[in-house]
């Protein structure tokens, strides 16, 4: 194989020089004074890569554009390498990618600091990036009209050169990127107009495919480090509580040490760990101390409570309880006064992320600094969190980002950077914090279980009068930021329900708050995976009542309301051959369900087909997207996201759930926390609408139509509604 | 003292026997391309080769592998193994890898196959890649599995 345009991920850390300062603020280097002739001409023929601004470094061969987003899977270091590159009049072949040091300037301008998540990445990016590439051309162009001495209309950039036809001059960007580093910025450089864009909307190869595929990419447990040890860790089995007393002898040697290679046993707030020579042996030795654990108040905590607990939450004696997330004409009234109503409660478990690289982070604290590196989805928060935890200054505090091994929000959690932080302080060496599976499954921030009650309304023109939706259960923002809470509303616990796609005239939707002491976190599409199960089996359950067919009856009920929802709907249908009959399969019922939904400012339609054998044998036989998020960087990788996202959504709805007795979670790896396999997976085709809309989300849009396409190919099997999950909990056997 | 062939070289180490290959490999020989992911042998993320079996690297012993032959993703880095060289550009092809915490046992896994079985059928596939992917990339490593086998063609 050719040498692959390699992925420098572990970059060195920009000098101040070209970082900014002032989060969001797209101003690109700090102004210093501009070289003397003399000078410029003197750092011509630099070959190293020198940052041009904080977005860009150039050398004689080629560019690396620095990404603030992590890479986790979903194609962002290649896709803002083509924002950037777009702008720059450079051989794509040239091209690499590198993470972003943590800085404030790398702030992601939706979410607000250095985080990746929400499927922002190209909406947040889509013009910064764009901005910055103009940017460095301007600058470079700048730089070589002050070193030759000559007006910058007069030079032409073409594949990485600037030349100067009249002299026949001509220089490398990377001869000039020292100079042109030191050019004012320019405020509003020109962008190159849509219809000349040569690399935005192509599926050019990823950046990150040649390292993945050797092997040589660099995740968060690959990081290796001079003198660096590694630590195993267990957790309280329940969550909030905290070590009690800890007892290490049968781990001492009859010297009364520990034996060689491990350096210490540390007690943390909710956890003891060991730290060894190597990860092995950590985890053998952790396996010797005994730990007696306060387990504290969720110490009896059951799935069963918590199910009657949401079950008593939908009807709360406080009114106070019920916040109103949104009260639209009058709901009741519109349900009451239908043709036909509809009124049912669905529920859904806890759920966790089983990224496939298991929680880990490396960490090298000093007495006057702390350095990190591990795969995370917000390098912003760690600063002031590990100042606060070990006294320092949070400027002293530098965080490295790895290839994150899967995210899915799991990531956005702080815990492993902090403990590891914490345990390298305590041995005064850097360390490598891996946490066991085990420990990830059960000690997750789980995706929120819940439950629902919706009534909706249809008139005889099958269209909604009214929709009225509570949903009960825990708050993601009351445990990760509380202040984001507005009237007692958690936003995420509602998503995907006032904003769905179908028109509703009067609406009610309201969020009882019902904490059960398991912590729950953001779950790859976050409420809009539980909340687009449920609208969609709403939907689907009126159409069969009416004895509608379930796409025609969606197209009704959109009518001409939402233009790009019947689009992709129809899409679907058509691709998916809706309208021909399934062939049958001997022992097997079939059938295909159809979902829809909006977010991210994107629009999905799904059909999924299934077979569902006497014996209760469940086959999932083809998924068809259809996917509209508006302009697209790279369509290869937008169709690998959907059909991605569709199995992760479809993983967790076969088989996923987290349950708990005694306040401990019963699952613990994957032979209970079940993934979708290569065999269970289904075929997917995802085709593509072509779209002038501004840039929507990618990388959660295939969760929320997974389950309902499922739960609605069963009904259309069998007849049965599965109106709870995960679906291998039912029993699909004939009669 | 456990001796084994790691990619091509004799190598030795000492650890307690009762260590699993994966730590061995990735520890003392910074053969980092084979990946923890579950410990128990199911996710497929420690896929290796040895003797020319698949194995899950976490759930052998150091002891148990003393002589054998063992392939880890870095074996391939030479170019040398025809079959390799076409999973992995079917691989880039095939734009298969997302996170690409997977990868190096997946394509071990599909290197064994291969040389198994040339042009295995879906069927075939599905029996013999039991790895784990959570970024859902199923399809895309069967399309890739396929034109590995059809020398590089597209499936």
């Amino acid at each position: 194989m050719t040498e692959p345009p390699r992925i420098v991920n572990l970059s060195p850390r920009l000098s101040r020089r070209a970082l900014l300062t002032g989060s969001g603020a797209l101003v690109l280097g700090m102004h210093l004074p501009l070289l003397g002739a003399g000078e410029a001409e003197a750092a011509i023929g630099t070959n190293s890569l020198v940052p041009v601004n904080a977005w860009l470094k150039v050398s004689a061969t080629g560019v690396s554009v620095v990404s603030p987003a992590s890479e986790m899977g979903q194609g962002v270091f290649t896709a803002l390498a083509q924002l950037v590159a777009e702008e720059l009049e450079i051989d794509w072949t040239s091209v690499r990618a590198e993470m972003a040091p943590f800085d404030p300037v790398y702030a992601n301008p939706i979410l607000g600091g250095m985080r990746s998540g929400g499927a922002t990445s190209i909406r947040a990016w889509f013009l910064p990036m764009r901005k910055a590439g103009a940017t460095a051309r301007q600058m470079l162009k700048a730089a070589a009209a002050q070193v030759w001495r000559v007006s910058p209309d007069s030079l032409v950039l073409t594949t990485g050169l600037i030349s100067h036809p009249p002299s026949g001059r001509e220089a490398s960007y990377g001869a000039l990127a020292q100079v042109a580093s030191r050019q004012k910025v320019p405020v509003e450089p020109p962008l190159r107009d849509s219809g000349r864009w040569t690399l935005i909307g192509r599926s050019l190869p990823r950046l990150d495919s040649p390292d993945k595929v050797t092997g040589r990419a660099i995740f968060g447990m690959d990081v290796r480090l001079p003198g660096q040890l590694y630590a195993a860790i267990r957790h309280c089995p329940v969550y909030g509580g905290a070590p009690a007393r800890l007892d290490d002898s049968a781990l001492k040697t009859s010297g009364g040490g520990y034996p060689a290679g491990v350096t210490a046993v540390v007690t943390l707030k909710d956890a003891v760990a060991v730290v060894a020579e190597n990860w092995w042996l950590a985890r053998s030795a952790l396996a010797r101390v005994a730990v007696a654990w306060a387990e504290g108040a969720n110490a009896g905590q059951t799935s069963a409570a918590i199910d009657a607990a949401l079950v008593r939450a939908l009807d709360p004696k406080d009114p106070r309880a019920v916040a109103i997330a949104v009260n639209r004409g009058d709901a009741d009234r519109a349900i009451a006064g239908a043709a036909m109503t509809v009124e049912a409660v669905y529920r859904q478990p806890f759920l966790a992320h089983a990224a496939l690289e298991p929680i880990n982070a490396t960490a090298s604290v000093t007495a006057s600094d702390c350095e990190l590196w591990l795969p995370t989805q917000d390098q912003g928060q760690y600063p002031r969190l590990i100042a606060d935890a070990l006294g320092l200054r949070p400027e002293k505090v530098r965080v490295n980002t790895t290839y994150v091994g899967g995210g899915f929000g799991r990531r956005f959690e702080a815990d492993v950077g902090l403990q590891a932080a914490l345990l390298s302080k305590a041995v005064g060496k850097p360390v490598q914090l891996i946490w066991t599976r085990e420990e990830d499954i059960r000690h997750d921030y789980y995706r929120p279980a819940s439950i629902s009650r919706v009534a909706l309304g249809v008139d005889v023109l099958g269209r909604l009068t009214g929709w009225r939706h509570r949903v009960a259960g825990p708050s993601i923002l009351g445990r990760v930021n509380p202040g984001a809470i507005r009237d007692g509303v958690d936003k995420t616990a509602v998503q995907g329900i006032a904003d769905q796609p179908y028109p509703v005239p009067a609406l009610h939707v309201d969020f009882v708050r019902a904490e059960t002491g398991i912590p729950v976190g953001f779950w790859r599409s976050v409420g809009h995976g539980a909340n687009g199960f449920v609208v969609e089996s709403m939907i689907d359950e009126a159409a069969a009542k009416l004895g509608r067919d379930p796409w025609r009856f969606r197209r009704g009920v959109l009518a001409d309301k939402a233009p790009r929802a019947l689009r992709v709907l129809d899409l679907a249908a058509e691709k998916s051959d809706w309208t021909t009959p399934l062939p049958a399969i001997t022992g097997a019922r079939r059938g295909r369900g159809i979902a829809l939904h909006e977010a991210y400012g994107s629009v999905i339609a799904v059909v999924l087909e299934v077979s569902v054998f006497h014996d209760g044998r469940l086959v999932l036989d083809r998924a068809v997207a259809a996917f509209d998020c508006g302009q697209m960087v790279n369509p290869d990788i937008v169709s690998g996201q959907v059909a991605g996202g569709l199995l992760f959504g479809l993983s967790a709805a076969l088989t996923g759930k987290i349950t708990f007795e005694r306040g401990r979670a019963m699952q613990s790896n994957f032979q209970d926390c079940r993934a979708l396999t290569m065999a269970e997976a289904p075929p997917v085709e995802v085709h593509l609408v072509s779209s002038d809309e501004p840039p929507g989300g990618v990388s959660e849009a295939g969760v929320p139509p997974a389950a309902p396409a499922l739960t609605n190919a069963i009904f259309a099997a069998t007849g049965k509604r599965l109106r709870a999950l995960p679906v291998l909990d039912f029993d699909l056997r004939d009669g | 003292m456990v001796s084994l062939t790691v990619n091509g070289k004799t190598v030795s180490v000492e650890t307690s026997g009762d260590t699993p290959l994966l730590w061995v490999l990735r520890q003392h020989f910074k053969l980092q391309g084979t990946k923890f992911g579950c410990g128990i042998g199911q996710c497929g993320a420690c896929t290796v080769l040895v003797n020319g079996a698949v194995v899950r690297a976490c759930s052998v012993t150091i002891a148990a592998v003393d002589g054998a032959t063992v392939q880890t993703i870095e074996g391939f880095d030479n170019g040398g193994d025809a079959i390799a060289e076409r999973v992995k550009a079917a691989w880039i092809a095939e734009q298969v890898p997302q996170c690409g915490y997977c990868v190096p046992g997946m394509i071990l896994s599909t290197v064994a196959l291969l040389r198994k079985i040339p042009n295995p059928t879906d069927t075939e596939i599905d029996g013999a890649i039991t790895n784990l992917c959570r970024c859902g990339t199923y399809d895309r490593i069967r399309k890739a599995i396929h034109r590995a086998a059809a020398g590089g063609a597209a499936p």
